[in-house]
């Protein structure tokens, strides 16, 4: 029996408590530093991304294992032909858990049906991305208890996957969520269908400037560009989905400014300085919360 | 033997000796029965099929027969998603040897194909594309994508 960690949604309350647990305690400077001496971590990252790469890599080299990567130009020529089924049958061999980022939805569940070490998603196409909502909620629960809070999401729901993971997971701490998203780019039905079902309260706004002030968390995401038809079009609805530091004059005062990185101008530079911006903190975080998943699979 | 259990009378389709008899097809879908059967122009079973038959029961209804062939559990289950209340008969020497109605399953394996065109499932991956049958339609287990509607048109 192998220990995946694939989708948000297959972790009750307990479950991400727990993780959450864990990561405090690899936040520490107490913790083992040779937990995973033995362990090597393959990295296969069919699609570029750097960040999340180097916080596994930072995660597994703290825990003082051994990580082998493969990045996305690599990925695409050396397996060209052979189906991702067959890449993580041959990984499973070389290491003791696989690290899995790729472009097609459902990627690392299929990995998992193939792999005989633990897989864990680092994002599969516009589907989930765990570690991401784990750190989100790390954060969060640094300031505040998560149960209960209003949560303002801003920015490219439709896409934003990590947006609907997080939602998921703040169903379960009975949040409230406030959407506010551009025309075309709202929450897709069925994910509001089945957060409602979930007895979560998801209120839509046309405006961040209505409902600021109320807010616990303003979880802002990534407007992309190649969503919109030219660049006019584009400009024009980045302008009015930016977070300035006049829009935060009366929030509450331990209202926090989250974003998953890297933001294209949905939050202005002058934010950064100011209490309310955690952004930089909640990416730092993904070491520790990185640091307690690698720990769960391979200890 | 009363009306249930005897063939189906008339000139529209005529008795089979051996074979499947599916009966109370939701009017019109008998040809998406053949196809999560399978069965296609090229295939050699010897068929029946009646579409829009009076049916005291249904109003209307379709009728599929196919000779030689007694269908397997799973092969009837796949029908109650476009087909709730038909009825399969299992014939041997012209007499229904075994009657039962259709079950939904409550996973789908290569059944239905995912309308996520992001979806592992749709690429050559060595896997069948699978769902969840819940109340308010399929769930791809690989994708999270949903069928809630024409699902008779997602099939493989
Ligand atoms: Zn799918």
């Amino acid at each position: 029996m192998t220990n995946h960690i694939i989708s948000i949604r297959d972790y009750t309350r307990r479950d991400i408590d727990y993780l959450l647990e864990r990561a405090g305690e690899f936040d520490t400077r107490t913790y083992d530093r040779h937990a995973l001496e033995e362990k090597l971590l393959a990295l296969l990252f069919f699609e570029p991304s750097t960040r999340t790469r180097m916080s596994f890599e930072t995660a597994m080299a703290r825990l003082g294992g051994k990580s082998i990567s493969v990045d996305s130009v690599e990925a695409s020529s050396i397996v060209k032909g052979e189906t991702l089924a067959d890449t993580i049958r041959v990984v499973s061999g070389y290491a003791d858990a696989i690290v899995l980022r790729h472009p097609k939805e459902g990627a690392a569940r299929l990995a998992s049906e193939f792999a005989t070490v633990p897989v864990i998603n680092a994002g599969d196409g516009a589907g989930q991305h765990p570690s991401q909502t784990l750190l989100d909620l790390y954060t969060i629960r640094q300031s505040m208890p998560i149960d209960g809070i209003n949560v303002g999401m801003l920015g490219d729901l439709r896409y934003g996957r990590t947006a609907h993971s997080l939602a998921y997971a703040l169903s379960l701490y009975g949040a409230t969520i406030h959407t506010i998203a551009p025309g075309g780019l709202e929450l897709p039905a069925n994910i509001l269908h089945e957060l409602r079902e979930r007895g979560m309260e998801v209120i839509q706004h046309d405006d961040v400037s209505d409902i600021v002030a109320e807010l616990d968390v303003l979880y802002v995401t990534r407007i992309q560009r190649e969503r919109f038809p030219d660049s006019a079009s584009y400009y024009n609805v980045a302008s009015s989905y930016r977070i300035t530091p006049d829009l935060l004059e009366d929030v509450q005062e331990h209202l926090m400014v989250l974003h998953p990185l890297p933001r294209a101008g949905e939050i202005d530079s002058g934010v950064d300085g100011l209490p309310y911006a955690r952004y930089f903190e909640q990416s730092r975080n993904g070491v520790p919360v990185r640091m307690a998943l690698l720990h769960e699979v391979m200890k | 033997m009363n009306d249930e259990a005897s063939p189906v009378k008339g000139l529209l389709i005529s008795p089979i000796r051996s074979g499947t008899v599916i009966d109370h097809i939701t009017a019109g879908e008998a040809l998406n029965v053949l196809k999560i059967l399978g069965i296609t122009g090229s295939t050699t079973e010897s068929l029946s099929v009646a579409t829009n038959v009076a049916s005291h029961r249904m109003e209307k209804k379709d009728i599929v027969k196919i000779e030689n062939r007694e269908l397997r559990k799973e092969e009837v289950d796949r029908i109650a998603l476009i087909a709730p209340q038909a009825k399969i008969n299992i014939i041997r020497e012209y007499l229904v040897v075994e009657k039962k109605g259709v079950e939904i399953p409550k996973i789908l394996r290569g059944v239905v194909r995912c309308p996520n065109p992001g979806c592992i499932t749709n690429t050559n991956e060595p896997v069948e594309s699978t769902f969840e049958v819940l109340e308010k339609g399929l769930h791809c287990l690989y994708c999270d994508w949903w069928i809630k509607t024409d699902i008779a048109g997602h099939i493989i």
